[in-house]
């Protein structure tokens, strides 16, 4: 049974749908990231779990109880905010101690639940410290056991690390899952970093224009998106307009070159697809006659990630990314001719809708499990 | 090494101007002030011993004081909660409270007085003939502005919203909120308020004068008008109160506003 269920939210501002209708459902100790760009109203439904905002209708169920009306002071939900909130006039330990003050409890218990804490999150010499002597950093590990303090029935993060420099990002976000699974917490994170949703959570809902595109386990979402939005945002994709020729083959044909993907049979002939290509699976060699399933081209740039180097290949009619392994990347500069052999059986097949295909203003990072 | 500062000649010009166009009124005063009122001739502290053995003064000056808590403690209770709303909920209103905040400034004190008489006149007496009713309103009306400025300015340097959310979040109630959060971090801009609104009522004459109050500047300007060596003394005596209230000003609020300037600084 669903231990946070969130049933048909809508929320409106004005005419802007923020949420349009969201269905989840998620079992107790689970860590559900809701991940999409700015504005496709993950924050909003975050914002309604906690009660700082009510919505236009549907309901919010907590291990069986309808919270919807609740206020928030009252509903037991631990949350992170994304800019820093610790109260300036408390140290560390005041501001882990506040919730507990609140409730009432023991001076003694209140003591060792703080010091517990913030070794917890290992900051147990810092706790005399006020907000303005730590870093960023130190600012959110204090806010999320301030959070845990008051052993939340849902524990609520709102891009707890945005603020934060990259490395630390990392590091704290490593920490947050280790603690979520020392504590059994539920959690719900919303965050617009695919990397970030993927490396920690147990499912992953995409969220666009105020509704959940594809929920799932992190490795489906990446290696199954069902939606041409999702395909999009999580990771990077070759996306290829194509035609079915032959169903019975599973042959399309695209910018004028004929290719055979699995995926394919079965679907009507004349069906436009977009054909999903992950660039990690592009098998990228000197051009040596066009094969089966290649497209020849010309690469036109390298871009460096590291371990791998992002050729992007472009010929008359069409142009798509590969990643290869840099040290052999090397010998393919920009301007070789090359031929990129595409995998017939690990594209993905999404029918083309009249809609226009979702565009992403800035392309995701590469990286993903 | 570092470099040798120099003052440069026309800042030492300008610093003596303005230390003379500050002090030499003071200087001048004092000197004054130790004048006997018999004789005419220096120096005696005679004046400051009349002064303070005055019981009109002490009178006087309790009157004002208390007014002034008064119209602080009226001013924080419906200013505070306010203010706070608007910048959580309602921030659209703000340009319009500023600018009822404003009004106080336009309107001379002298109309002010007289429609609140007129507008006042035939409410109960223990209201419209005591100080601590219609002066203390009135009062209120003449510090908005500053206490106003000054919350507002507090309140937009913290992070109102997130703060009043995690709060919430961590079970505390509405009341809880403003006095454990949000009070705590606008002290400065409470206490800045507070003083300007004290130093306006230790001050205000018009408003008193008109309503037939007897408060300390009636004390003073009747001293002035009747006895011209004690009113100097009186003069500094008010002007040593004033900066005493400044001063205390800065000692209270000196810790909170370094640790609020730098997690300003922070943001």
């Amino acid at each position: 049974m669903a231990y946070l269920e969130l049933q048909n939210l809508h929320r409106d501002f004005g005419t802007n749908k923020a949420l349009d209708g969201i269905e989840i459902q998620l079992g107790e100790g689970e860590f559900l990231s809701l991940l999409g760009p700015s504005g496709c109203g993950k924050t909003t439904a975050l914002r309604l779990v906690a009660g700082f905002d009510r919505p236009d209708q549907g309901r919010i169920v907590v291990d069986g109880k309808d919270v919807t009306r609740v206020a928030p002071n009252k509903r037991d939900m631990g949350m992170v905010f994304q800019a820093y909130s610790l109260f300036p006039n408390m140290t560390a330990h005041q501001n882990v101690e506040f919730g507990l003050r609140i409730r009432g409890k023991d001076r003694t218990d209140r003591r060792k639940r703080v010091d517990d804490l913030l070794e917890l999150v290992g900051l147990g010499h810092a706790g005399t410290r006020y907000p303005h002597q730590l870093s960023g950093g130190m600012q959110q590990r204090v806010a999320l056991a301030r959070a845990l303090a008051i052993e939340p029935r849902v524990l609520l993060l709102d891009e707890p690390l945005s603020a934060l420099d990259a490395k630390v990002r990392v590091q704290l976000r490593e920490e947050i899952r280790r603690i979520q699974l020392e504590l059994g917490i539920t959690t719900l994170y919303v965050t617009h970093d695919q990397e970030e949703a993927l490396s920690v959570s147990d499912h992953v809902a995409v969220m666009y224009r105020g509704r959940i595109e594809q929920m799932g386990s992190p490795a489906e979402m990446y290696t199954a998106p069902a939606t041409p939005f999702v395909a999009e945002f999580i990771g990077t994709m070759n996306r290829l307009e194509a035609t079915v020729v032959d169903p019975s083959t599973g042959t399309i044909e695209t910018g004028g070159v004929t290719l055979t993907v699995e995926a394919a049979k079965g679907k009507p002939r004349g069906a436009r697809v977009l054909v999903l290509i992950r660039p990690e699976t592009v098998e990228v060699a000197a051009a040596n006659g066009a094969g089966a399933n290649t497209m020849t081209g010309e690469v036109l740039t390298h871009t460096f990630l590291g371990p791998v180097t992002r050729l992007r290949i472009v010929n008359d009619k069409s142009s798509l990314i590969a990643d290869m392994p840099t040290a052999r990347a090397a010998a393919l500069p920009p301007g070789s001719k090359v031929d990129a052999a595409l995998p017939a059986t690990e594209a993905r097949l999404l029918d083309l809708t009249d809609e226009a295909l979702p565009q992403i203003a800035e392309e995701p990072s590469p990286a993903g499990p | 090494m570092r470099p040798t500062r120099r003052i440069a000649p026309t800042a030492v010009i300008w610093l003596l101007i303005a230390f003379g166009y500050f002090f030499i009124p003071l200087i001048a005063t004092f000197l004054f002030s130790l004048k006997s009122n018999q004789t005419g001739h220096c120096c005696t502290a005679a004046n400051y011993s009349w002064v303070v053995h005055s019981s009109a003064f002490w009178h006087t000056l309790k009157i004002s004081f208390l007014l002034a808590l008064e119209t602080i403690a009226i001013s924080l209770a419906l200013f505070v909660p306010t203010i706070y709303w608007v910048h959580l909920r309602v921030p659209k209103l703000r340009p319009v409270i500023a600018f009822l905040a404003l009004i106080p400034f336009v309107i001379p004190p002298i109309v002010m007085v007289v429609g609140l008489l007129k507008f006042f006149k035939g409410t109960p007496s223990w209201f419209y003939a005591q100080p601590w009713g219609f002066l203390a309103g009135a009062y209120v009306i003449l510090a908005f502005p500053y206490m106003f400025f000054s919350l507002d300015a507090g309140f937009r340097s913290i992070d109102v919203h997130t703060l009043t959310e995690a709060s919430q979040s961590l079970g505390a109630r509405w009341g809880t909120t403003l006095v454990k959060v949000i009070l705590p971090n606008i002290r400065s801009a409470a206490l800045a308020g507070s003083f300007l609104t004290l130093a306006i009522v230790m001050g205000e004459f018009t408003i008193a004068n008109l309503s037939a109050f007897n408060t300390f500047p009636i004390f003073i300007q009747y001293v002035n008008e009747s006895q011209g060596f004690p009113a100097a003394s009186l003069t500094l005596l008010s002007f040593g109160i004033t900066w005493a209230a400044m001063l205390s000003l800065l000692v209270v609020g000196r810790k909170r506003g370094q640790r609020a300037a730098v997690v300003a600084g922070a943001r």
